[in-house]
Parts: structure tokens; C-alpha cells; sequence
């Protein structure tokens, strides 16, 4: 027998990046601050990390704080009516609760109850999974605009005598509107996982061992060497694919926006890339420090509004951490 | 063909020149490759890349820990090369 002729979602042809907002911690922390639980100096973490001082968060301002405040600007500047946003994709892997998600409470503070709204945990590759995410409900016709946001407290989840990550991280948010497109705005994205060093990254203990006793509050650790040479080595031909994909070339792009983890990394990457001098490379880590999923729209947000780039170019933007976890795509800066 | 031990030790002085300044002269089997040339964690594993592409070897993570002087470095990459 015939069933009834189902409706399926129109595609529409392309998406962009709307509007981009950003938060960051109320607290700037210098090296000075940091370095005596891990026997250090301002020099000894200048020199490794490339980080001056890092905006962290008062006890007072939560993580939903901040990714109110971001997603607001967001929302203001992509002159939406946030009624309009058809999904809340939140990046975290600070949201305390288990359950439910922090997406779900974001998209009602701001305005956007009833959309659906959950969380991604991919750590520091997270915003551009969101990124393509949203990219693909836009284009399929699931939604009209999708609020993407990379968010992290990471102060309330360090060991201040880890030495290892602890005293690179910062607090933030940064959201990203994404909406229909008359013309191409976010190439196909390069990303991916590789289990096989999921301990590289990652929390010292679980949940249950805390419970059970046999653990402490479970804070981020790292084997820094493993992680270096994956993210630099490993994600250049990532990057390169990215630009393969997208069909540019490195002389096209107005801005290289990778997760801001750490200086040397940043620059080792953008050396194995050999971009043009004309490619501004962000470096938003040596104020901010390194806020996982919140980075990358972080560090683009501040290009913008430094004026180093300008609306309407390519960067190419990618995510890589935990997991290991990873991914990239070019975007036409909003 | 396999490399000898004065040959390794030359093309990973150089390394060890283009990544931290130090004089190739400096870069000696018995120095620690922390303790004594203060290379840290970070220049040793881009130092470790080049090298597997300059000698065609693969050092993998878990090995690097192990490579404590420049003559462990130079002995690793002979007998992987031999």
C-alpha cells in the first residue's frame, strides 16, 4: 500500500558566521600569581607558554554568566530576534552538572526558549565542531540561526601545583551566530578523533573514584610532550586539508585562528603552514591564556575589533585538544 | 646505509643549533639535554621530529623520556637507523 507523501526539511545553499561575542574573566592573573605553587617564574612561563597574564573568573561569575554575556552580543550584533534561533549548540566541559545540559538553560536566559539546545564535549576542538554543526542544520534546513558557543570555567577544574597545564588556563566565553548565506561562508570541515591518546589529555581521576574515595577533586592534566607534537605536526596537515577542501590557499586567508593552547605551539604550526606574512596569526593566549573551547571565537572576536582584520575575509580556524579531538574549517569573518 | 655514531652526533648538533642557538660545538654525547643545554620539553620534541625526518627514524613518545643525554639520542638513532 502507498504511504502518504512525507515533508522533508529544504536545503538552503550556503551559511556564515553572523555576529561573533565574547566574555572573558573579571580577574587578569599574572604569572607572578601562579608561579609559586609550581616553583616557577613570570620568565620560566613567558618563555614556555607565551602567556603574560590570564583573565580568569570570580568565585561570583559562573560559567552561564559569561555565556549569557557573550551570546547577548552575538545576538545584538547579528540584528536577530533571538525567537528566531532554531538550535543552542553549547561547547564545554566545565558545565558542573551532569545533567542537565548547560545548553538548555542558556537558550532559555537569552531569550530562546523553546529551541533545542545541548551540549558538545570535545574540549579545545569543541567550537569548531559546533561550528560545523550548526553549518549543517543551517544548510539542511533544520534551522534558520544556530547560537554556537564555546564556554569554559577551567579555574574551578586546576591543581595550582600541576605543572603540566594548570597555569595556562583561563576563564571565557565566546559565541557565534549562524544563519542562511547568499554566498559560500563556511567551507566543509576537516575533523575528526583519535582515541588512542585518550589519556594524553584530560581529567587527573574520575567522578567515581571521588565518590569512592580514592581520589581528589579531579583537575586537568596533560602529557605535554605527546600533546606538542600531535598538535603541531599532526594538525598542520589537518590545517592543510582544511585549505584544501575549503579551495584556497594560504596567501587567500586574512587570518590563521587556531585554539590558543600555547605560544610555542601557535607559532610552530603557523611555521609548518608557511603562511604568507600577510596572514595575521592570533595570539590572544598572551592575555587570556588558554580557554579551551572558548579560544578560538575569543581570539577572533579580538582580531575584529583590534581592527588587525576586517570583515568579509577567510580565516582558518582549528580546534584540537582532548580526545585527542580535532577540527577545522575556513570561515568568512562576520 | 647506516649511519656511524660521529655522523649522528654532527646532523643532531645542527638540530640542536637550529632550534635553541646552541653552538654545535656544545652539543657533546655526554651532555644532559635539560641539565646541561637547558633545552626544555617543548624544543626537545621539535628537536625529536626533525631528527626522525633527518634520519629517517621513528622516536616515539614514550621513547623520548629515555633519551636523558645527547649520546642516548645518538645510540637511539643508530641502532633505529642500523
Amino acid at each position: 500500500m502507498a504511504h502518504a507523501k512525507l515533508n522533508q526539511s529544504l536545503p538552503v545553499a550556503y551559511s556564515r558566521i553572523y555576529s561573533l561575542g565574547a566574555a572573558r574573566g573579571d580577574l587578569t592573573v599574572t604569572n607572578d600569581d601562579v608561579a609559586g605553587p609550581i616553583d616557577s617564574s613570570d620568565e620560566w612561563i613567558r618563555q614556555r607558554t607565551g602567556i603574560i597574564t590570564r583573565r580568569r573568573a570570580s568565585a561570583s561569575v559562573s560559567l552561564m554568566d559569561m555565556a549569557v554575556e557573550a551570546s547577548n552580543e552575538a545576538i545584538k550584533k547579528a540584528g536577530i530576534d533571538p525567537k528566531e534561533i532554531g538550535a543552542v549548540i553549547f561547547s564545554t566541559i566545565t558545565h558542573p552538572h551532569q545533567t542537565p545540559s548547560a545548553a538548555a538553560l542558556l537558550a532559555d536566559l537569552v531569550g530562546a526558549n523553546p529551541a533545542p539546545a545541548y551540549d558538545i564535549s570535545a574540549a579545545c576542538a569543541g567550537y569548531c565542531y559546533g561550528i560545523a554543526q550548526a553549518d549543517a542544520l543551517v544548510r539542511a534546513g533544520v534551522a534558520k540561526y544556530v547560537l554556537v558557543v564555546g564556554g569554559e570555567k577551567l579555574s574551578d577544574f586546576i591543581d595550582p601545583t600541576d605543572r603540566t597545564i594548570s597555569f595556562l588556563l583561563g576563564d571565557g566565553a565566546g559565541a557565534a551566530i549562524v544563519g542562511p548565506s547568499g554566498e559560500p561562508g563556511i567551507s566543509p570541515t576537516v575533523w575528526g578523533s583519535d582515541g588512542s591518546h585518550w589519556d594524553a589529555v584530560g581529567m587527573s581521576a574520575s567522578l567515581l573514584e571521588l565518590r569512592d574515595g580514592s581520589a581528589q577533586w579531579p583537575t586537568l592534566r596533560q602529557e605535554g610532550q605527546t600533546v606538542f607534537r600531535w598538535a603541531v605536526w599532526e594538525m598542520a596537515k589537518v590545517a592543510q586539508q582544511a585549505l584544501e577542501v575549503a579551495g584556497v590557499k594560504a596567501e587567500d586567508l586574512s587570518a590563521l585562528v587556531t585554539h590558543q593552547a600555547n605560544i610555542r605551539i601557535i607559532d610552530e604550526l603557523a611555521k609548518q603552514l608557511k603562511l604568507p606574512e600577510s596572514v595575521v596569526v592570533a595570539r590572544d593566549i598572551v592575555t587570556t591564556g588558554n580557554t579551551s573551547a572558548a579560544s578560538i571565537p575569543l581570539a577572533m572576536h579580538a582580531l575584529l575589533e583590534s581592527g588587525e582584520v576586517k570583515s568579509g575575509g577567510l580565516a582558518l580556524e582549528i580546534g584540537f585538544g582532548a580526545g585527542l579531538a580535532f577540527g577545522a574549517q575556513v570561515v568568512v569573518l562576520p | 646505509m647506516a649511519l656511524s655514531q660521529a655522523e649522528v652526533l654532527s646532523g643532531l648538533a645542527e638540530l640542536v643549533n637550529e632550534e635553541t642557538g646552541i653552538s654545535t660545538g656544545d652539543v657533546q654525547l655526554d651532555k644532559s639535554f635539560s641539565d646541561d643545554l637547558d633545552i626544555d620539553s617543548i624544543s626537545m620534541m621539535t628537536i625529536v621530529v626533525n631528527a626522525e625526518d633527518k634520519f629517517g627514524v621513528k622516536i616515539p613518545d614514550e621513547e623520548v623520556k629515555n633519551l636523558i643525554t645527547v649520546g642516548d639520542a645518538v645510540n637511539f638513532i643508530v641502532s633505529a637507523n642500523a
